[in-house]
């Protein structure tokens, strides 16, 4: 008891500490976790004498039930692509027009007129990658540009491999298999991707987040994963090789957007044109290993990104990318029941 | 072997061999994390030589140390509040002929315990954040309330448990004595629950650093716990880093267990 | 009505009085930060559920209820019994069985053990226990699987010692969840178990043994009658959350199998289905209230007997 009220004291003596340190200028950025460059925030902490914070989340919609809550106290946030639209409908952003900001002339125009946001009124890139295959060449010396490599593995893979458990990446890979369109809610189509995602769960070995470790150190041969873990692996175990599903592979983006209740907008604008920058774009980018949105970046990043056969996609499979975009609420409860049924 | 006649009555055949096993492999994978801590690649899997960088990153990372000084203040807050609102609470529904709504105390009591994480965690934003609207505070106090009132049961029930064995003799001669309710609670039953409440509070502490799901739906902005951290990082890669962040925990509690040991020595 | 009883009555209402104002604390962190809200969360349940999640508010529907237990089919819209949900919710039940189970079959003779170490050593044995638990859940999972994968230590002792000469595959299976649960559970088990037997009376164990108990008699007639309340805490403790258990199937388990409360977060994420979700841990909490409340008035019958 006594130990107890000792280390409640000490506690609130602590507290009291932490709670004083208060800059001036003040931006709270919420994003996704471990994908903010440490260098960037202290770059533009030094520039603009502000004090950032960053708070993590680890799914769109954990994001989107607390902003939407309220109360939240954030300035930033970088939704996914397929989310950007739901923040806009629900009146969570702020329309705070970055393509009047200096720096947007960098952006590159293939992702000025995005479907999620044309025009770029709300929303400014800052990663996109792709889902693909990612093999041990070791094991299996096939074709591994397909899907096949997970939904109907050659024998050498089978019980080795690692699919993210990521709902909307995995139906659309199976739908695109079947020669479907994501989104599409055809019965006949839903009931072979059902079908073919159980059977071949059975020559899965998991549906987890770890293959930065796992796939180098050899307990997977085989994943169905984003661009930038694969190229992780790669850089840990030169035998990996990336593959992108000819039949069809997502494209994700997360862009970043300033909440309609932000306390601290200008900062917040500050910001976004602040990451414009083709330097400080590249920051982002040699963090996270994934690629961004602005034109002449390249010349600011590490060697090894420029080449990456992860990040540059090869021109034959640029026409199987295809944005994951947001569908129906009928649409996803169906999907949410086939995921339902997969994992049981 | 002189085992027969020397045997000690409170030896269980094995209990000892099971005992150590127990702390063998609770031991084990720490073993595992200490000496990933000093791996000079990036994996927590890979060995790569050894290195004390990690240990450098760590302590250039302010926002890991934030993250993990914020989680141990929540926790022995949380602790502390629920040990004591369960000591109280387990005095006042154990060595008592049933009474009206004794029942349903004990079931409001363990309703944290029934709930799963994620329900409350989704209720307890949407109540919250309505109140930090109001009030305009978003400070940590949340995340404290909201950690002890699910430490509470974790408290609860080890107090209960070890007070249930306690009968009321010697608090009853000592009230015969013309002690106060308070002098009794003080002088005797205080001291003979202490197990009860040392164990309730390490459960409660320990769980209160544990949790993800509820802080994670709590917490405002710059309040990330050391769980909330690593969550985040779950999808990407996490580095040996955290194992030296948890080194230097295991050996802050160790060095805290030793002292504790000599204190309670010296007043032997 | 004589005065006598009137005064025992007027005392036992003050005791009762009393009794309740000692609670009153718990009670109300528990109803401010726990139950209150959950209420909020019986209303979302009846509601319709919102396109992107959260719900219409208002507006009244039974079809999260209605979809614990049933569905209509994808693909033809008959409906019929949601054999996911019960087969994900049979299959937690059984784990965290076999968990409650293992953790007492390990900390009953580990409690035991520090029950009966000198009374000034007793507390550091009590640390020693708690310290592998001051590192979060997320590092200790990650600790446990370097424990129990292929390349791992379990696997490399195994083989060393000549057991088994290829790798036995234990991560992503259900041994690997039991490992991991029983290991992050111990100490629920270990520390109320400690805090009933720090207090038996060895002297009880000493008549058992003159009069020419075996010790398999002592420790089933005497010391697991007098620690039955260290018993049922610890089993609450652990069966309890390793039924919503979600970290330790999603990372050992490798994902691929779900236990309820990876179904329950699923209808919050993803599946953007609160209303589903509400209604599901509303059942699963009403299932094991009830559970609870029938084990504890047993548990607490058979011990007053024995006692």
């Amino acid at each position: 008891m006594k130990t107890a009220l000792r280390m409640t004291t000490t506690a609130i003596a602590l507290l009291a500490l932490a709670g004083a340190t208060h800059a001036e200028g003040v931006l709270n950025i919420y994003n996704w976790g471990d994908y903010t460059s440490p260098e960037l925030i202290k770059k533009f902490e030094a520039a603009n004498d502000v004090k950032v914070t960053i708070t993590d989340y680890d799914s769109n919609d954990t994001a989107l039930a607390k902003v939407r809550a309220g109360g939240h106290g954030f300035d930033i946030v970088v939704p996914s692509a397929n989310y950007v639209p739901i923040w806009v409908k629900e009146g969570l952003l702020l329309e705070s027009r970055p393509d009047q900001m200096e720096n947007f002339k960098n952006v590159d125009p293939r992702w000025v007129d995005v479907p999620w946001d044309p025009g770029r009124h709300y929303s400014v890139p800052w990663q996109w990658g792709v889902t693909g295959i990612g093999v041990n060449s070791k094991v299996y010396g096939g074709d591994i540009n397909t899907s096949a490599i997970f939904l109907d593995p050659p024998a050498e893979l089978v019980g080795k491999i690692n699919v993210a458990p990521e709902m909307n990446d995995v139906l659309f890979a199976t739908i695109k298999y079947f020669g479907g369109e994501w989104c599409t809610g055809d019965r006949e189509l839903l009931k072979k991707v059902r079908d073919k995602v159980v059977e071949a769960k059975t020559k899965w070995l998991a549906m987890d987040y770890s293959v930065t470790e796992k796939l180098p150190a050899g307990d997977y041969s085989a994943v169905y994963y984003w661009n930038g873990a694969i190229m992780r692996s790669r850089l840990a175990n030169p035998d990996i090789k990336f593959g992108y599903p000819k039949e069809g592979y997502p494209i994700f983006m997360d862009s970043v957007a300033i909440l309609k209740d932000a306390a601290n907008v200008e900062n917040a604008k500050l910001f976004m044109n602040f990451i414009m920058d083709p330097e400080n774009a590249a920051l982002i980018s040699s963090f996270a290993k994934y690629a961004n949105g602005i034109k002449g970046s390249e010349q600011f990043m590490p060697e090894d990104m420029k080449t990456a056969p992860e990040l540059v996609v090869p021109a034959e499979f640029e026409k199987a990318g295809e944005f994951l975009k947001s569908c129906s609420p009928e649409t996803v409860d169906l999907y949410s029941r086939i995921w339902t049924e997969l994992q049981k | 072997m002189a085992r027969k006649r020397a045997f000690d009555l409170r030896n269980q055949t094995g209990f000892a061999t099971v005992a150590m096993f127990t702390f063998f492999m609770l031991y084990l994978p720490m073993a595992a994390l200490v000496v990933y801590a000093f791996n000079a690649g990036n994996s927590m899997a890979i060995w790569e030589g050894v290195s004390l960088r990690w240990f450098y990153s760590a302590a250039s990372n302010e926002r890991v140390q934030d993250a993990a000084l914020r989680s141990v203040i929540i926790a022995a807050c949380a602790a502390s509040v629920a040990s004591i609102a369960a000591t109280m609470a387990a005095i006042a529904t154990t060595r008592t002929k049933p009474y009206p709504g004794l029942t349903f105390k004990y079931a409001f009591i363990n309703q944290p315990l029934m709930v799963p994480e994620i329900v409350t965690a989704v209720a307890l934003l949407i109540v919250f954040s309505r109140i930090k609207v109001w009030t305009g505070y978003s400070g940590i106090g949340y995340l404290i309330a909201a950690h002890s009132a699910f430490c509470i049961p974790f408290a609860y029930l080890p107090i209960r448990a070890r007070l249930e064995n306690m009968n009321l003799t010697l608090e009853q001669a000592a009230a015969d004595l013309y002690a106060t309710p308070w002098l009794v609670f003080r002088r005797i039953t205080l001291p003979l629950l202490r197990p009860g409440i040392i164990a309730g509070f390490m459960l409660a502490f320990v769980i209160s650093l544990d949790d993800v799901v509820i802080t994670e739906f709590v917490k405002s902005g710059g309040q990330d716990t050391l769980p909330t951290y690593m969550l985040g990082q779950l999808r990407r890669a996490t580095t040996p880093e955290v194992n030296a962040i948890a080194t230097v925990f295991l050996l802050f509690s160790v060095l805290l267990v030793t002292a504790f040991f000599f204190i309670n020595r010296r007043k032997a | 009505m004589t005065s006598a009883q009137d005064v025992a009555q007027q005392i036992e209402r003050r005791d009762i009085r009393n009794r309740w104002l000692l609670s009153a604390p718990a009670l109300v962190i528990i109803f401010l930060a726990a139950i209150g809200p959950l209420l909020v969360m019986v209303a979302y349940s009846f509601m319709v559920k919102g396109d992107y999640g959260d719900v219409r508010f208002g507006e009244f529907s039974l079809d999260g209820w209605f979809s614990v237990l049933f569905w209509r089919d994808i693909f033809d819209d008959t409906i019929g019994l949601a054999d996911a949900h019960l087969s994900i919710l049979w299959r937690s039940i059984r784990l965290s069985f076999i968990t409650t189970a293992l953790t007492l079959a390990f900390g009953f003779p580990t409690a035991y053990f520090i029950a009966t170490r000198p009374p000034s050593t007793r507390e550091v044995w009590v640390f020693l226990i708690t310290i592998p638990f001051w590192t979060n859940l997320l590092i200790r999972t990650f600790a446990m699987q370097e424990v129990v994968r292929n390349e791992g230590i379990l696997n490399s002792l195994m083989i060393w010692s000549g057991i088994v000469d290829q790798p036995v595959q234990i991560m992503y299976t259900d041994a690997a969840i039991l490992f991991g649960m029983v290991y992050v559970y111990l100490p629920l088990m270990v520390l109320p178990l400690y805090a009933s037997m720090e207090k038996l009376d060895f002297r009880l164990v000493e008549a058992g043994y003159d009069l020419y108990a075996t010790r398999a008699r002592v420790l089933w007639r005497i010391i697991i009658p007098l620690v039955r309340p260290g018993v049922i805490a610890g089993s609450i403790l652990v069966f309890i959350p390793s039924l919503g258990a979600y970290v330790i199937p999603r990372v050992l388990g490798g994902g691929k199998n779900m236990m309820l409360g990876n179904l329950i977060e699923l209808q919050f994420g993803a599946g953007r289905n609160w209303p589903l979700g509400a209604a599901m841990s509303i059942t699963v909490m009403l299932i094991v209230m009830l559970a609870l409340l029938v084990y504890v008035r047993n548990a607490t019958r058979s011990g007053v007997q024995h006692g």
